[in-house]
């Protein structure tokens, strides 16, 4: 029999092991579930892990996919470690986008290095109110964040799909729900030629040291992690409530919003209805999968980039279903919050001998 | 509007409103219990996708329906060994189990989408379906909509009149005084797990059966998430569920309600309607911050180690 025992205090060491044990038993998850389709496992996790990143394409396209999940994922560390539950960075992804697209779309071909930096603000803003709202409704009428940023993320994905069926489609677009494709002064620069990586990455690492220098260095840092730690503690230090929840909605929700900017000014283009894979789910992930730590996620951020890909050479390869990047994904945050058990309890195991001797038979 | 809309769309709010009323129901009880379980909506997919998927390959809508059922209560026991056994936070492994779902569901589902099948046919009851405006809205319905009906009634009891449902309330209220007093504390919040995640497979069933009987990914948009919400706009009162239940999918059917009065509206505006109004109802609930945190169960989602 299995006992769980309380250590008392927190273990370190496993609050940093539990992320490469979880890594660890996803892995030889996906191995047996390869297996199983009949498939030789170590081949299939190379196509999975590997192959996706054999050469400078596949190096550059990582950084491409890390680049949103990082921008979402630190922002949501803010919001969890003051304990506000922002489930909408997809939402606020998609606003992001949106705004920043119908802003683009309105320069049309006008030039000029100001153009960019509007645009990327815009859907900065974007996403940021469309986190504001839900932390307003929290605050103001006490209603549950996590359904509400739920809520708005369907909402948020119809309003875009209103618009690019609607008012932003491309008229000489043949009828396809497409906006015009941006002009060059609306398009992020490309860092390498030949390959897709833009400045959108350089965005996602200023994010993660701007946020880590606010979270260790700064009083609203600070006031943040008490909050999170214990509510009743920041009341009577005179903390207030209301406009810390804000302030972590607004960080969270700005990041995803320059997420979606960056991803229809870089990579895409354009604006379409399927502008994230569910980029904002999975910095869900990424920021348990980092513990919350700007340095922890960056290195989730690559790996959940990695399973993105690997899903699509799957596809091309072993032609299994592209659902198996998700699938990873929620197993990689069940073996997780199961390792996780391991920060607070030490696992004995209890022989039939040993009951017998305590009980005393 | 003539008598015949009204008729089909009280038909129709019924009809949709149906799998949200089953989730919801079966949330209730794990949320009495003190457990709060986000994974409805990964439950949900992966009661349509194996109900579906069984009902293709034998033929048999009963084997589907309880292969169902079976998939969503062991989706919830993943679910009740990481949250409850190994003491995790319970918003992370309900999340997980739906990201989880999603990504299961439409990999098992991939080869099956929009494969056509006999879903489960309305059998009209003779003479009551006749009764003019509510004949056919209670009484023309397939039979999980009957089952709904008799789940509503039974969990209305349960809570009402019955020891096992005070002992469910008891353990959500105050677990460590539960246990003082010698009640089951563990085993009571798995089974009202395993009953949350049975309700969420039977509500998938019915979308993939029943209500639209094919399989497509996500075919659930969200119902598992309105049901949660329906749970906090019911106060955990099963009779205002049902209510809530019927108004949402009323919500859902606006297209309907408005091409009936002649509205030209854009499909994707309407579409948005029943998250908007779960969002307007959440509100509206708990902005009554004293009356909401009266009936909301005091434990909820607070973990219990009964060695610690």
């Amino acid at each position: 029999m299995i006992k769980l025992v309380p250590r008392g205090e927190q273990s370190s060491t496993m609050a940093y092991m539990s992320p490469v044990l979880a890594g660890l038993l996803t892995l030889f998850t996906g191995g047996i579930f390869f297996a199983s389709l009949g498939l030789d496992p170590f081949h299939a996790l190379g196509v999975f892990l590997i192959a996706p990143v054999s050469d400078l394409y596949g190096i550059a396209e990582l950084c491409v996919k890390a680049a949103p999940i990082m921008l979402c994922a630190v922002g949501l560390a803010v919001a969890f470690k003051a304990q506000v539950w922002n489930i909408g960075a997809e939402g606020q992804l998609l606003m992001g986008g949106l705004v920043a697209s119908a802003v683009a779309l309105q320069f049309g071909e006008a030039e000029g290095f100001w153009i960019l930096p509007c645009i990327l603000i815009s859907g900065m803003i974007g996403g940021g109110l469309w986190g504001l709202l839900a932390a307003w409704l929290k605050t103001r009428f006490n209603a549950n964040e996590i359904l509400t940023t739920i809520m708005f993320n369907y909402i948020a994905l119809y309003l875009l799909l209103y618009f690019v069926h609607g008012a932003l489609k491309d008229p000489d677009g043949y009828g396809f729900p497409e906006s015009a494709l941006f002009s060059d002064a609306a398009t992020l620069p490309i860092l390498l030629e030949d390959t897709r990586i833009h400045i959108g990455i350089l965005f996602a690492l200023f994010a993660s040291v701007s946020i880590w220098v606010l979270m260790q260095r700064s009083f609203i840092g600070f006031q943040i992690k008490v909050l999170g730690a214990d509510a009743n503690a920041a009341k009577l230090a005179g903390f207030k409530h209301k406009y810390l929840v804000w302030i972590a909605m607004v960080i969270s929700a700005a990041l995803a919003g320059l997420a979606g900017a960056s991803e229809v000014t870089g990579p895409i283009g354009q604006l379409i209805p399927s502008i994230s894979p569910g980029y904002g789910y999975a910095a869900i992930i990424v920021a348990f999968l980092g513990r919350l730590n700007p340095i922890g996620i960056l290195f989730a951020s690559f790996l959940m980039a990695l399973i993105y890909m690997g899903g699509e050479l799957a596809q091309i390869e072993l032609n299994l279903p592209l659902a198996v990047t998700a699938l990873f994904q929620g197993m990689l945050l069940f073996y997780l919050l199961a390792c996780d058990v391991l920060i607070n309890f030490r696992i004995k195991l209890n022989s039939a001998a040993a009951n017998n001797t305590a009980t005393g038979n | 509007m003539d008598i015949d809309l009204i008729t089909n769309i009280l038909y129709a709010m019924v009809r949709t409103g149906t799998p949200l009323l089953i989730v919801a129901l079966g949330e209730m009880v794990c949320e009495k219990s003190g457990v709060l379980n986000l994974g409805q909506e990964g439950m949900m997919l992966m009661g349509a996708v194996i109900g579906f998927i069984a009902t293709l390959t034998t033929g048999s809508l009963l084997l589907g329906f309880i292969l169902a059922i079976l998939s969503g209560v062991i989706m919830s026991m993943l679910f009740a060994g990481i949250a409850l056994g190994l003491n995790a936070n319970q918003v992370a492994t309900g999340l997980a189990l739906t990201i989880f779902g999603t990504g299961l569901s439409a990999f098992i589902g991939a080869d099956f989408v929009g494969q056509p099948i006999e879903g489960l046919n309305p059998y009209a009851i003779p003479f009551l379906s006749d009764i003019p405006l509510i004949g056919k809205m209670l009484f023309a319905q397939d039979l999980i909509v009957y089952l709904s009906f008799g789940l509503f009634a039974v969990i209305y009891w349960f809570f009402k009149s019955s020891r096992a449902g005070l002992t469910v309330k008891a353990v959500g209220e105050n677990p460590h005084a539960a246990n003082v007093i010698g009640l089951p504390v563990m085993r009571t919040r798995y089974l009202a797990v395993a009953f949350g995640g049975a309700m969420a497979g039977l509500a998938g069933g019915y979308l993939s059966l029943a209500y639209t009987p094919l399989w497509t990914e996500n075919m659930t948009a969200g119902r598992g998430w309105i049901a949660l919400a329906l749970v906090v706009f019911a106060t955990w009162r099963a009779e205002r569920i049902i209510l809530g239940a019927y108004l949402f999918g009323l919500a859902s059917i606006l297209n309907l309600v408005a091409q009936g009065l002649g509205y030209p509206v854009s499909p994707n505006l309407l579409a948005m309607m029943p998250y908007a109004a779960t969002v307007l109802v959440l509100v509206m609930i708990s902005s009554n911050v004293a009356k909401s945190k009266m009936h909301t169960p005091i434990w909820l989602g607070k973990p219990f180690h009964p060695g610690g």
